[in-house]
């Protein structure tokens, strides 16, 4: 069993939960920006959460079946059809061989799941199939799905027709709301900026990527003054290059937050104000550029009921689709 | 040296042995580091070290973050106390200062520089008191360097280069990031020189290329074979400058699979060397000619 690709979308990468264990050599987690919908996939078809799915950006990929299977697509909106017909979304539904799976306009978030029973079975290298680019890690031969590419399927077997119930599948609101917990150097800004970083609407820049998103249309932030620590380097933003935390947000210059996301530079010389919670970093994957944001600010309290909430979530589509 | 911890998230927690860089935070870093990996906490799933911090990430609900917390504080004394003494390696890893890749790229990004005008190079040069960039490059590679982080991306070394502060060399990072950096480029920017393990963004000055790959995910070079990741905290390097005939000659022989790193066991004795800069260097130096 194989996927064949014919046409590869915009940007197409294999997927898993990622390698975590490196992050200390720069090599960062990786795997499925919007982890919920991958694992949701996989659940779908009848594969264990953290099989590997095909995650495309913005469009679907157009791809052949070399056997009858079963699939599923989760994530951001967008039509499915399998020989032309459309098929639900969130459902898993059996494909015979030769047919073809390709997607219509992407309606709603930014990023699509597409799962296969069995799982894409890639090499993986150390310990993860997600594709690191970057680092020529994972994916095919280290890189993107391209035209051609024959992804070998490992074997699986599931059920059609399962599908998870609409009130589950999360999606960002508009404005999207993501929640911070200020910290880190949130020490090296003014009051004045710290009530306006949360008090202002942001938009995601076109620069968003699987290593971070960027936003702009807030104020600039104003710095406490300081005599710049040595090796830090003269600008104010500038910090000795430390680690960066995944969803931390970094502000070069003080200018356009960048938060890091699965493909996360491991450090650097800039500052980071806090970092979103991991309750909604699944959500920062479904942004596209120039929807409008807004940062809330909470406490540790309320980011750890956020995160059980959603791990609550989870279990209920693992109920839906047992 | 204050520490200064902060929850990153509710995954990380971020610990900073200094605002400003030195030895001393680096070892304390490393300590602390080494001790919570030896502490086989249930929970931890990332521990990373850098120059004057380091960072822990963890599951919060297996362990939660304040108790997290406390254990990291616990751990502190220890990282105090431990001897700021290692047993590594010194590596020599030749440069070619001044070639053709990174001067096209950085004319690519002059507007992103604080000196459209001229090179990375002459800016260096002129912001750090020589005449020319010659004697920067001599400057740059007389004493050896010191891998105080491996990260950034895929193995990236940032090294400190082993001087009194005095001599220490300074130079800002670009005024906005470049899109475009070659593989193997030699960077500063702060107080710290790095290697460019692989080709992509960047924000440091460029000065040179090494034609040793440092990071190889195939592990095909002959060195990388055992692991994919050349550099770890705690190398000395020390840089040999080359000119274009031998960084072509290197470059084949890396690709053949037949260059080997000239590389000496060494010890590295904090207090020693500040004790005597000059004579820790010169010894540093005597092992690796020795090799």
């Amino acid at each position: 069993m194989a996927l064949e690709i014919r046409k590869p979308g915009l940007l197409t990468t294999i997927q898993d939960l990622g390698r975590p264990g490196y992050f200390h050599l720069g090599i960062p987690i990786g795997g499925a920006m919007d982890r919920l919908s991958l694992r949701a996939a996989n659940r779908l078809v009848g594969n264990p959460e953290d099989a590997a799915c095909l995650e495309a950006v913005f469009m679907g990929p157009e791809l052949v079946v070399t056997e009858d299977t079963l699939l599923a697509v989760t994530g951001g909106e967008m039509p499915v059809k399998l020989d032309g017909a459309e098929v639900p979304t969130w459902t898993s539904f059996a494909a015979k061989k030769g047919q073809v799976l390709s997607f219509g306009y992407l309606t709603d978030g930014a990023r699509i799941y597409i799962a296969v029973a069995g799982g894409i079975a890639t090499e993986p290298m150390l310990g993860s199939r997600a594709t690191y680019a970057i680092g020529a890690l994972g994916g095919v031969d280290g890189r993107a799905v391209a035209a051609g590419d024959v992804l070998p399927v490992g074997d699986g077997a599931g059920t059609p027709g399962r599908t998870v119930p609409e009130a589950l599948r999360r999606r960002p609101g508009r404005p999207a709301e993501l929640r911070v917990l200020p910290g880190l150097y949130w020490h090296r800004i003014t009051e004045a900026s710290q009530k306006a970083f949360f008090d202002d609407e942001w938009s995601v820049a076109p620069e968003a990527d699987r290593m971070g998103y960027r936003f702009r249309g807030g104020r600039p932030l104003e710095f406490v003054e300081r005599e710049q620590p040595f090796g830090a380097g003269s600008d104010p933003s500038n910090i000795v290059d430390g680690c960066y935390p995944y969803g931390s947000i970094q502000v070069p210059g003080g200018t356009e937050p960048i938060v890091l996301h699965r493909d996360a530079v491991s450090g650097g010389g800039y500052f980071m104000i806090g970092a979103v919670i991991s309750a909604d970093m699944d959500l920062i994957g479904q942004l596209q550029p120039n929807v409008p944001v807004r940062f809330q600010r909470v406490d540790m309290d309320a980011a750890l009921k956020a995160r059980a909430e959603r791990t609550a979530v989870l279990d209920e589509i693992r109920a839906a689709t047992a | 040296m204050k520490t200064r911890y902060s929850h990153g998230g509710d995954e990380h927690i971020f610990v900073e042995m200094d605002e400003e860089m030195s030895l001393d935070a680096f070892f304390k870093s490393l300590s602390m580091t080494n001790a919570l990996r030896e502490a086989k906490i249930d929970g931890v799933t990332e521990i990373c070290p850098a120059n004057a911090s380091c960072q822990v990430k963890f599951d919060p609900d297996v362990i939660a973050p304040d108790a997290m917390l406390e254990e990291l504080k616990k751990l502190e004394d220890v990282a105090e106390a431990a001897e700021k003494r290692m047993t590594t390696r010194i590596v020599e890893v030749p440069v070619f200062y001044q070639d053709p890749w990174t001067h096209e790229t950085l004319m690519r990004f002059r507007e992103r520089h604080q000196d459209p005008s001229g090179t990375d190079l002459d800016y260096a040069a002129k912001i750090n008191g020589f005449d020319n960039a010659e004697g920067f490059i001599a400057a740059h590679h007389a004493n050896p360097w010191f891998v105080s982080m491996v990260g950034f991306v895929s193995g990236l070394p940032f090294l400190y280069q082993l001087v009194e502060r005095e001599r220490q060399l300074q130079v800002p990072k670009y005024l906005r990031p470049r899109t475009d950096t070659p593989k193997q480029t030699v960077g500063y920017g702060g107080c710290f020189s790095c290697i460019y393990s692989v080709r992509g963004a960047g924000g440091y000055q460029m000065f040179g290329i090494t034609p040793m790959t440092i990071f190889d995910p195939k592990q095909e070079v002959s060195y990388l074979r055992d692991f994919m990741v050349f550099f770890r905290p705690g190398d000395i390097v020390k840089f040999s400058p080359i000119d274009r005939d031998e960084y072509d000659r290197i470059l084949k022989e890396v690709e053949a699979g037949t260059y080997t790193p000239k590389i000496a066991e060494v010890d590295f004795d904090l207090e020693a060397f500040n004790a005597d800069i000059a004579g820790t260097n010169a010894k540093l130096m005597e092992a690796l000619d020795g090799a």
